[in-house]
Formats: structure tokens, C-alpha cells, sequence
């Protein structure tokens, strides 16, 4: 086999993270569990590389934790560990089922929620899931840590923000999802071809006590060179009743507000509008249920 | 080298190796685990999942430091002393145990899921597990009995129980698990790559990666010096024949002038490593000159094309196959109904999980030239010396690979050996050479063994796939809804070279009418060369194809005629006194309309609906039927030669020892032959052993394809040990002073009668008495004569027929097709092992649901898309529907206890049933595959009739004219 790197650190600290990516000089690239990078260089698209830094076993980053009204999630944590995990599938349900739908279940164990925002892809489902909750991720480099809201590391397919040869995607952060709201996601696929949504789309809803649309935030993907939140159809539905014709509406709005594209093989420019016409109000209207499961907590 | 310290299988181990490691690499190369097995090396086909700290992970691309100090288990810990793990026993029970390269892999997976779910303290359900084996693929069970295993081996369901076919005898008719089925369970089964020679060289090819191109120079200078490399060959260095092929050898062992496709061999390697080998092919030179390319059969059949075989006499056209019967104007003249319909089929990869591998091993090898040991499971004791050229390979035709090899070393075939190792699947795409040659070269150019392991990225790239076609037939019926004509023109894409394309494409040529009495045919069939990848067989063998189109035709007629699809094709099917297109009489062993009935009746029980809605999705039921011939046919001589000799084994009990060269690919070959050689010999099951494959201890059993061995080689087993009781009866008979006629061989005694108080003499104490070498007979099976097609006559001595109804449910919002449930029924003639038949009945239903649905090899002007396992999808767990089997046994009196094929029946008609339940539910015709989800929404929302692009077709199905016209004339 040929495999690609040379040394494999496995750093306890971010400090040490960050120092063996500074060590290597550009030439190190950090990975969770490496399920997307490891096979891309496999198969050639992308150049061996001289070090990896295994950031799964950073001491304290392997694990989700509550700060307050954030559910936190470590830089280690695998997609099985999200979908198993209480909180997150009451508070966070679109994370949970995003994650859930990602690869199959040997890759999940090894696969991170960090690895998978990281990567940028414009449909990758956790990233998608992730920022329909209004996600926020931690960047740790030599100058510190910051954080930062998760749509502003996106730069283009496959391209982050974030330095890959200073910096380190160490937690990422969303604000649970309290009384009178809920999360759904949904995401559309072909059984053949390559494993890549057609389209895959969040939704994080919060009602009033009136049955109307008070907060809203949708999330898709790909519908452009990186994931995309719809704030136009986010607008158009607050205050609004939640109801199906709503919600209708609103996936036209959003509609309106991208340039889908066809890609060969895997769907048509109409075929992604139908499924956003089908499955945007759907998963609009599951979040709504849920809210109202949460408003109404049953007897 | 680093450290690393792990628990594998309860016991700490610790090894200095590269941080640059797989764990996988350890498991097999470093500790000798080889019981993990690698299918793809990119994370999609699941077969190298072992657990580490109790989680499944696959190990192909799990770094091993990344393990560090974790606890990992693979299959060989799941049974420590020797007793099966419950998952072990309940694949064994089940018959989810097939080739068994990705048996470990499930095992595994299934042993974390249930592990899991004691731990959270849940009862594993049958949802759980298709979760968790979600990317688990097996390509040949179709996953109904692996769900049923685990469900046991979590404390669930019960053994397995199968009906036992109609039966008096002792063997016959009884499940018992497949001969090597413990060893895959176990972990301890060894496949090609699974072996390690002292001194083994690694070796890599040189593709051309351009489809169609002139060598102008090729320069091997550099990779010949770089360090590490111990040979590099190129066409110069072909010592015989540099041509190799079953059918016509034109397909050069490395090219010399011109390359035809893009997996064509230009150079080989041999080096220290498969590092050092990569940078030696990068660095070889070579110089082309680009051509036009070829890129499809009906492009190909224009006057104007390019020439993919510039010597080749009738431009691309390598062969045109015809059937004529009757009166073709006539027959429509009687038709009431016609429909007129032009149909395309995909190429398709077989998928195999185990990619080829091939090791040879130079005559005079020792080990001990390398300081090593001979590995003591790597070959049987008695034949562990290599005196000859030596090939490791598991492939569907040993003695044609021997011959091939020894033609192009330019020695005669004895001077070469092949010794068959286990297959982890074939489906036919095991059968032209591949790597088998080459590593046989350059062993003899090095003196020492090497490994020519191709890649997944490489086994994609270079054998032949199933044949793309485009398929317009005709079909008309009278008022009565008889058949009166069928008349079909077929284009099949043969790709570069000929491989068994003529065959192929003859049987495609032959079923064309269906499994149906029609009494004026007309086919003719035009396979052309391109620049594609060659298309050779793949189960089913052609009749895939064309049942695709008859099976749709039969249904647009039923309902032309308003007539229940069903009584359509029940008042149409052959019954013994039909005559098939090729002039056929149907003599016996028909079981077509008892097979339609079984499905029929199974389907109508309750309420039965044709189609129903719930919410926005539809359900529909689809029929399909086929048949497929038994045996090479077409006046080939189709032989079969065996060896079975009694000898003393273990505990001075008398075992019986079968020898064929044909091949076990995961179908069950070694227990049918077991069960033949027992039933004669009156010996338990247990007490038979197999060996299949070494040409220099097994007699030729001809090439394992064409659903043939059951068949001939089950009949070639049967005679030698009946001969062998003979004789048996007439040493006995001496010994208990009585008449051998009265004998009866029964537990590993001769009796003289079949009473249990009579007089009896062991089989072991005739052995002890006559010699060990002295109870060896070979039997050499000539089936039923056959004849050419054009002769009349019969054109094949057996066939076995199949129906099969699915039921589908077409998502209205997104297109989405499921298969909820197929009922089949088959007439094999004898289910000589139910167990194994239902293996081969519901992995091949899954096969051709794949076909379907999920399949398409894709070549873009000759260049393949399809270039890694992620662009290829063949079916999951989570495609897999309910299958329901029911069996019919009409016996072939020829075949070994009325026994015919049944190894490509099942993969036949299960996609023409998927596409009519498609149109019952939806109203749309689908005449391309794989069903597009995206068309066939936009189909349903623009009320079109009919889709004609699959999922990967970028242009409309070309217009077909009906009938053969001369070269030149095509258009």
C-alpha cells in the first residue's frame, strides 16, 4: 500500500497541536479521524504529506459537554458519539440526525464532527446540520484562540478559512434549543454514483406561544461553493404562522435566492429545485412539531 | 520505526514499525492476521472492519498509531480455542457464508453491533442491523441470510431451516454448510494474497491510460535502474506468444504497436516493494500517438469509424450472430398487437470484493535461497515443491490459464502449473487472464516469487465487464394473447478485445425470444470492438440483457391486450413439447408454469392488489420470468473429468478425497461435489473432501461458467465414485464370500445386505488390505452432445427456468425506487443442497436488483468514470428486499440426480420486474438502466410515458434499424 505520511503525532494538548504544526512548517495536517483526507490522498487526489497530527485524543476534547446555554463539542468527537449522545438528539435533533446519515457506521466511529466543518465541503451533512443551529467553532493558533461564528470559515469547495498550517479546529459550539423550539434535517440522495447529497438541509425553528414562526434559521447545501444559510427565506417566514403554506412559500423564497446547479451524474438544476420544493417545507414543518413538543411539554 | 503497543485479539503485542502504517498493514503483514481482508483500500466496501476498544473501524484506512495502546479484535480472536464464536455458527447455519472474503468483515461489524446493543442492554432488531452493516457489502449472499445469522447469534430467531428437496436418499437434498465455510467463519481461509513466499517480489503493470493510441517508443531505461527494481518486461521481452484470449487471442500479454484501451498492459515490474514498483512505472516512458476513439458499439458499426483491430477483416465488427425461425412477416401478419420498442443496458462491474491477485513462483524455487521457511498452509503438504513454473491464482478456468501462460513463455503446457486458491467472487469476471501471465514472467526473470495484486483502482480499470447493448425488439401476440412473432436487433459494446464476447452475445442472440414458444423469430445481434474495456461474461451471460427487453415487451403487450400479465406469459411459456428459437424440442425437465403458478399463488394469497398508494408513495408488483441454459451448448464439447479416491484419513475411518480443476467461487461447488461422491460411496458428508483447481493433481473440469458445474463436474464426481463403489462392492464381495450385486456401501462399511444385523466389512479395512493408492478413480464426463446455432437441434442439453414478482414502491417527491419483497420460484431440476441454492437464488436476485438500480459502469470516450469503488455502487443491506424462494424441481434425467444450472438463472429477470412495477405504479416505461430517480420524477410531473436515459447516460438511445444489414449499410 501506499500510504502517504511519514509521522503520526497524537498531541494530549492544543499547545502541543499547534506547536508540531508550527514544527513542520506547512508540511503537517491535523485530522480527526482522517476518513476523508486519508482516502483522498489514496486515490491520488491530493499529495502525501510529511506529518499528521491526530487531533482525537486532545485531553479534555474528546467528549461533549454543556458551558451554560452551548452544547460544546471537542475537536475529537466522533459523528456516533454525536448521534448517541442525550442532549444533543433532544436540543440539537438536526445535528444529531445529520451526523446520523453521514458515511456508514465504521466511518462515524473514527469520523469528527470538527473534521467534517473543517474540510468545507458545500454539503457536508454535520456541517450542515451544525449550521442550522447557528454553530460556532474555536480556532486555536499560535496567537491564542478565538471564536468565531462557522460560516465565516468557509472559503470555497473543499477551502476553510482557518490556516491548516498554523491553526486547529478545537471546539465547536451551538446554543441548545430551549422551550418552543425544535430541528430537523433532511437530505436527499441517489443509490448510485458517489456517496454526495443532492441536497441537504437544516432547519432550526422557534414559535411563540401563537403558533408563529418566531426565530428561524435554514441551512443547505450544495447549492454554491460553500454551505449556505437562507436568510431571505429565514425573513419571509418570521411572524409568520406555521403553517404548510408557509412553509411552501418560504422554499420558493429560498429557491429564489440561490443558483442551483445540475451536476453530472448525480442531479439536475430541476431536480434539486423539486426536492427543495418537496423536502424544505417538510423538514420545516418537523421542526414545528417539534417546537410545539417542547413548548408543550406533555403531561 | 516507532513503537506500538497494542492488545490484538486479548494478547499485548508490541512493534517496532513505520508510523506510516495502516493498521490493516500490521494486522496482515506484520502480525500475520490475514484474516482481515482488504477489497478497497478507500473506505467504501467494509470488508476490513476489525474493532478497536470495541468499535467497528476499517482497518484499511485506519492508521495504526492511531490505535496506539487500544484494544483490537479481529476474527481470528472470536474463536480462541478452537469452538465458534455464536456469529461463527449462525453464518455457518444460515449459509451467510458465500466466497467469504467479506465474511470477516461482517462477522465483525455484527459482533460490535451486538456487543452494543448488550451493553445499552437492547434486543438487536432487524433495522439495527441494517444500519449497522450499511456499508458492510457482501456481493453474494444478498444479505437475507447474514440478517437472519446475526439475529440468532444475538439470542433471536432460530437455526436455520430449509425445505429438503424430494428426497429418499442420505446426501442429497440436505443443507449442510459449503466445504470451506468453517475456515471463512474462522478467519483461517486463505486467499491469493493471503500467501507470503520467502524472497516474494512485488510487482505492478504499466497501463496505457489512453483508449485508443499508437506506441511510437517505449522507454523502461530509468525504472530498469532504479534501485530496488529487479525487472521490468516489456513486449521485447515476450519469450512465446504475446497474444492471449479464450475465444480469439487478440489481446496482447503487453503491447507492442498499439494500445485499445485504457487498462491495457504496456510494462511490468518487479521490486522490493510496492513503493519502489509505483516509481518504477512512473518512470517508464512511453510515447503515443493519439487515435480516434470508439466509443460505442453503434459508432462503431458506421463505415466511417476508426479501426480498433486494424487486421481484423469486417471493420469493428467481430462477430454477427443470428437466429432465424419461421416466417418473421408472416408471424406479424397473425398479430393482433404489436409493440416496437428499443431498449440499453449498461456495462457493469462485477465487484468481486477480492481484486485479482496472482503469484508466481519460479521453477526450482526454494525457499531457503531466502532464508525462509515454506509457509505450511500455503500448499498441501504433498505437493509443496514448485519443479514448474508455479501460478497462485483464484480464477474460474485453471487449465486455460496454465495454457495461456505457457503459450505466451513459449513452453508447453506441463511446464506450468496452476494452483487454484480461494476466490473471493468471480461472477464470471474471473475468467480471462489477468495478472496470471505477467507474474509468471517475471518470476522466471527474477527466480523469485512474485505478487502481482492489482488495486481496486486497477481491477476496475482492466477486466472485462458486462457488455452494454442496445436492444429494439419487436414483439407480437394474436387476439388469444399467443405469441406470433418476435423479431429484435442487438448492438453489444465487445470493448478492445474479443474475450467472450462472441458467446456472450450468442446467448443474448438465442433468449432473445424469452422463455416463451414463439413460432417466428428473427434476431440478429452485432458485437463490435471499441475502444471501451473488453465486456466478457458476467452471470447470466447475455440472457440479462435481452430478458430486460423481452420481459418489458411482454408486458406493454398483456396490456395492449387487456390480459393479466400473468395468464399472458402462463399461456406463452414453454412446457415440455415447445420449440425455442434455435429449433429446440423441449423434451423434459420444463418447470416453467409451475414456477409461474408457485409465484403467482404466493402473491394472490390474502388480499392481493396489483398497486396501491399511501400517501405519496406507490406500491406495485412486477413480474419477470427467464430461462438460461445449463452447460456450454452450441455444439462445443462440454467435458468434465474427476478424481475420487477413498484413503484412510484420521482415526483409521475410510474418507473419500474428489479432484476437479474447476473452480469454487463462492457458489457451493465443493459441497455438491462432496454430496454426489458421498451418496455413491454411502459415506457421511464430513467424510468427503474437496480439492479443486491444481492442474497437477485434479483433472480438467473445464471452466467454471455457464451455470455448468453442478452439472458436469457434479456428474463427473457422481460416476467416478459410483464406478469406485463398484469396485468397492466387488473387493467386499470377496471378503464376505458373497455377490457384489447385494452389497450396500452405508456409514463407511460394505454390507452384504441392507439390514443392520448383516455380515459387513469396513471400507478402511479394504484400503488396509488393497493398498492406500488402491481405490482412485477418474471419471471422465462427456454431457449430452450439443449443436451449432443455425443447426437446429438441441443447441444445449439442460435449462433451468425462473419467475419472479417484486414488489416496488416509487417515492411521488423524489423518484425514489425501493424493492420491498421479490418472490421467486426456480427449477433447478434437484436442489442437490438447499442451503447453498438459496444463497445463489437470493444473492443473485440482489445481484440483478443492482442491475436495475444501482449499476453503471461508466466510460466517457473510452475513458472510465467509474475509476474507484466510490463511483460504483452495488447493492447494500439497505437495497435488499424480503425475498421469498420457492423451488421446483422438474429433473433432467442427464443431470446428476436430476440436477441442472441454476448459478446466473436468479440474476436474470429480477430487473424487468423492477422496471414493470415501476411502470404499474407510476405509469412511466423505463427502458434504460439503472432507473433514474431525477428522470423519472420529471417524467411522472410532465406525464411522459416512458424514460429512455439511465443514470449515467448523457444521450438518447440511439434509433436501431430493424435487421441484419451489411457492413457499410449500418447506421
Amino acid at each position: 500500500m501506499i500510504n502517504g505520511w511519514n509521522h503520526y503525532h497524537t498531541p494530549d494538548s492544543v499547545e502541543q497541536a499547534v506547536a508540531l504544526l508550527e514544527r513542520y512548517g506547512g508540511q503537517a495536517r491535523v485530522v480527526g479521524g482522517g476518513t476523508d483526507l486519508l482516502v483522498e490522498i489514496r486515490r491520488g487526489l491530493r499529495k502525501p504529506i510529511e506529518a499528521l497530527i491526530d487531533a482525537s485524543r486532545i485531553a479534555g476534547l474528546d467528549q461533549v459537554t454543556r458551558d451554560g446555554d452551548y452544547i460544546v463539542i471537542g475537536c475529537g468527537v466522533t459523528h456516533t458519539q454525536i448521534i448517541r449522545n442525550p442532549d444533543i438528539i433532544r436540543c440539537g435533533t438536526c445535528l444529531s440526525e445529520s451526523c446520523g446519515v453521514i458515511g456508514g457506521p465504521q466511518v462515524r466511529n473514527s469520523g469528527t464532527l470538527a473534521g467534517n466543518v473543517a474540510h468545507a465541503l458545500p454539503a457536508g451533512d454535520g456541517t450542515i446540520g451544525l449550521l442550522a443551529l447557528g454553530g460556532e467553532i474555536e480556532v486555536a493558533g499560535p496567537s491564542g484562540r478565538r471564536w468565531m461564528p462557522m460560516q465565516d470559515s468557509f472559503k470555497g469547495p473543499g477551502r476553510s478559512f482557518i490556516d491548516r498550517h498554523r491553526e486547529v479546529l478545537t471546539r465547536l459550539r451551538f446554543k441548545a434549543t430551549g422551550a418552543g423550539e425544535g430541528s430537523a434535517h433532511h437530505r436527499v440522495m441517489r443509490p448510485q454514483g458517489l456517496c454526495l447529497p443532492i441536497i441537504s438541509m437544516g432547519v432550526r425553528l422557534k414559535l411563540d406561544d401563537r403558533g408563529r414562526v418566531q426565530a428561524v434559521r435554514i441551512s443547505m447545501g450544495p447549492v454554491g461553493p460553500v454551505p449556505f444559510v437562507a436568510e431571505e427565506a429565514m425573513a419571509s417566514l418570521e411572524g409568520k404562522a406555521a403553517t404548510e403554506e408557509h412553509f411552501k412559500q418560504a422554499a420558493e423564497v429560498a429557491l429564489s435566492s440561490v443558483t442551483l446547479r445540475a451536476s453530472k451524474y448525480r442531479a439536475s438544476h430541476e431536480y434539486r429545485a423539486r426536492m427543495v420544493r418537496s423536502y424544505l417545507p417538510e423538514i420545516l414543518a418537523r421542526a414545528a412539531r417539534r417546537a410545539v413538543d417542547t413548548r408543550d411539554p406533555g403531561p | 520505526m516507532s513503537l506500538l503497543k497494542l492488545t490484538v485479539n486479548s494478547r499485548a503485542v508490541e512493534i517496532d514499525v513505520p508510523q506510516s502504517r495502516y493498521l490493516a498493514e500490521v494486522l496482515r503483514e506484520d502480525l500475520g492476521l490475514t484474516g482481515t481482508k482488504i477489497g478497497c483500500g478507500e473506505a467504501e466496501c467494509g470488508i476490513c472492519t476489525v474493532l478497536v476498544d470495541g468499535t467497528p473501524v476499517l482497518s484499511c484506512v485506519y492508521p495504526a498509531f492511531k490505535a496506539q495502546g487500544a484494544r483490537v479484535e479481529t476474527i481470528e480472536g472470536l474463536s480462541p480455542d478452537g469452538e465458534l464464536h455464536p456469529l461463527q455458527q449462525a453464518f455457518l447455519d444460515h449459509g451467510a457464508v458465500q466466497c467469504g472474503i467479506c465474511t470477516p468483515g461482517l462477522i465483525m461489524t455484527s459482533k460490535g453491533l451486538i456487543d452494543g446493543c448488550r451493553s445499552d442492554g437492547k434486543a438487536v432488531t432487524a433495522d439495527d442491523i441494517r444500519v449497522a452493516l450499511k456499508d458492510s457489502y457482501c456481493r453474494c449472499t444478498g444479505y437475507q441470510s447474514v440478517t437472519r445469522a446475526i439475529l440468532q447469534a444475538s439470542g433471536q430467531g432460530s437455526p436455520a431451516e430449509f425445505p429438503e428437496s424430494r428426497s429418499e436418499t442420505t446426501v442429497i437434498g440436505k443443507p449442510v454448510p459449503n466445504k470451506q465455510a468453517r475456515a471463512k467463519v474462522t478467519g483461517a481461509a486463505r486467499y491469493t494474497d493471503d500467501y507470503v513466499f520467502p524472497g516474494m517480489l512485488v510487482a505492478r503493470t504499466k497501463r496505457a491510460g489512453v483508449p485508443h493510441a499508437r506506441i511510437r517508443s517505449i522507454d523502461v531505461g530509468a525504472a530498469r535502474d532504479l534501485p530496488g527494481v529487479h525487472a521490468v518486461l516489456t513486449h521485447a521481452e515476450i519469450p512465446g506468444r504475446n497474444l492471449h484470449g479464450l475465444v480469439v487471442a487478440d489481446w496482447p500479454v503487453l503491447c507492442a504497436d498499439k494500445v485499445r484501451y485504457c487498462g491495457d498492459a504496456v510494462a511490468i515490474v518487479a521490486a522490493d516493494s510496492e513503493e519502489i514498483a509505483a516509481r518504477a512505472l512512473d518512470l517508464i516512458q512511453v510515447d503515443y500517438e493519439e487515435l480516434p476513439v470508439v466509443s460505442d458499439a453503434i459508432k462503431a458499426s458506421r463505415p466511417d469509424s476508426p479501426r480498433v483491430h486494424e487486421g481484423h477483416g469486417d471493420g469493428n465488427l467481430l462477430k454477427h450472430i443470428r437466429v432465424d425461425k419461421g416466417d418473421i412477416e408472416a408471424g406479424f401478419a397473425q398479430a393482433h398487437v404489436v409493440v416496437d420498442q428499443t431498449y440499453r443496458t449498461p456495462a457493469t462491474e462485477h465487484l468481486f470484493l477480492e481484486p485479482e491477485c496472482s503469484i508466481g513462483v519460479p521453477a526450482g524455487y526454494s525457499p531457503d535461497q531466502f532464508g525462509g521457511a515454506l509457509d505450511p498452509d500455503a500448499v498441501r503438504g504433498e505437493t509443496a515443491r514448485h519443479d514448474k513454473t508455479t501460478i497462485y491464482v483464484g480464477s474460474q478456468i485453471p487449465y486455460q490459464d496454465r495454457d495461456q501462460t505457457a503459450s505466451a513463455m513459449g513452453v508447453e503446457p506441463d511446464k506450468v502449473r496452476v494452483v487454484a486458491t480461494l476466490m473471493g467472487g468471480g461472477f464470471g469476471g474471473k475468467e480471462d487472464i489477468m495478472g496470471q501471465i505477467h507474474a509468471a514472467l517475471l518470476a522466471e526473470e527474477t527466480g523469485r516469487p512474485v505478487k502481482m495484486r492489482y488495486s481496486r483502482r486497477e481491477s476496475l480499470l482492466v477486466h472485462p465487464k458486462r457488455h452494454a447493448t442496445v436492444i429494439r425488439i419487436r414483439s407480437g401476440a394474436d387476439r388469444e394473447g399467443r405469441l406470433t412473432a418476435v423479431q429484435a436487433t442487438l448492438y453489444g459494446d465487445a470493448g478492445a478485445y474479443a474475450s467472450l464476447s462472441e458467446k456472450v452475445l450468442t446467448r443474448a442472440t438465442t433468449h432473445a425470444a424469452g422463455p416463451y414458444a414463439v413460432p417466428n423469430v428473427k434476431v440478429d445481434c452485432f458485437a463490435m470492438y471499441t475502444n471501451n474495456a473488453p465486456s466478457g461474461a458476467f452471470r447470466g451471460f447475455g440472457v440479462t440483457q435481452s430478458c430486460f427487453a423481452v420481459e418489458s415487451n411482454m408486458d406493454m403487450l398483456a396490456e395492449q391486450l387487456d390480459m393479466d400479465p400473468v395468464e399472458f406469459r402462463r399461456r406463452n411459456a414453454l412446457e415440455v413439447g415447445s420449440v425455442t428459437s434455435t429449433g429446440q424440442v423441449m423434451r423434459e425437465s420444463v418447470g416453467l408454469k409451475e414456477c409461474i403458478d408457485k409465484v403467482n399463488g404466493d402473491i394472490r394469497e390474502g388480499e392481493f392488489r396489483w398497486s396501491w398508494q399511501e400517501g405519496s408513495r406507490r406500491f406495485a408488483w412486477g413480474l419477470g420470468l427467464a430461462y438460461k441454459n445449463t452447460g456450454l451448448g452450441g455444439g462445443a464439447p462440454d467435458r468434465a473429468s474427476a478424481v475420487v479416491e477413498l484413503k484412510l484419513g484420521a482415526g483409521e475411518n475410510s474418507v473419500a478425497e474428489v479432484r476437479t480443476s474447476s473452480a469454487e467461487m463462492g457458489q457451493g461447488l465443493p459441497a455438491v461435489l462432496a454430496a454426489c461422491a458421498a451418496e455413491e460411496l454411502g459415506l457421511p458428508y464430513e467424510s468427503v473432501m474437496v480439492l479443486l483447481g491444481d492442474t497437477d493433481y485434479c483433472p480438467d473440469g473445464g471452466p467454471t461458467t455457464a451455470s455448468r458445474q453442478t452439472f458436469v463436474s457434479g456428474n463427473a464426481a457422481r460416476l467416478a465414485a459410483r464406478e469406485l463403489a463398484g469396485q468397492l462392492k466387488d473387493k467386499a464381495a470377496q471378503e464376505l464370500d458373497c455377490s457384489a450385486d447385494g452389497i450396500v456401501l452405508v456409514g463407511g462399511q460394505a454390507q452384504a445386505g441392507n439390514k443392520s444385523g448383516d455380515k459387513a466389512v469396513s471400507l478402511a479395512k479394504l484400503i488396509q488390505d488393497y493398498g492406500q493408492s488402491a481405490f482412485q478413480v477418474r471419471h471422465d464426463y462427456h454431457a449430452p452432445e450439443t449443436r451449432p446455432l443455425g443447426s437446429g437441434g438441441d443447441m444445449h442439453f439442460a435449462f433451468g427456468f425462473c419467475a419472479q414478482a417484486a414488489l416496488c414502491e416509487v417515492n411521488m417527491d423524489s423518484g425514489e425506487v425501493k424493492v420491498h419483497k421479490v418472490v421467486a420460484a426456480h427449477d433447478v431440476g434437484r436442489a442437490i443442497n438447499p442451503l447453498t441454492l438459496a444463497g445463489q437464488i437470493e444473492g443473485g436476485i440482489v445481484m440483478c436488483l443492482g442491475y436495475a438500480l444501482t449499476e453503471h459502469y461508466i466510460q466517457e470516450q473510452g475513458r472510465p468514470w467509474t475509476s474507484v469503488m466510490a463511483r460504483y455502487k452495488m447493492p447494500s443491506i439497505t437495497h435488499a428486499p424480503a425475498i421469498t424462494s420457492h423451488i421446483v424441481e422438474h429433473p433432467a434425467s442427464t443431470g446428476p440426480y436430476g440436477a441442472k444450472g441454476v448459478g446466473e438463472l436468479s440474476s436474470i429477470p429480477t430487473a424487468a420486474a423492477i422496471t414493470n412495477a415501476i411502470y404499474r405504479a407510476t405509469g412511466v416505461r423505463v427502458r434504460s438502466l439503472p432507473v433514474d430517480q431525477d428522470q423519472l420524477l420529471q417524467a411522472m410531473h410532465d406525464g411522459a410515458s416512458e424514460v429512455e436515459l439511465a443514470w449515467g447516460d448523457l444521450d438518447p438511445i440511439p434509433k436501431v434499424n430493424m435487421g441484419a444489414v451489411k457492413l457499410g449499410e449500418m447506421t
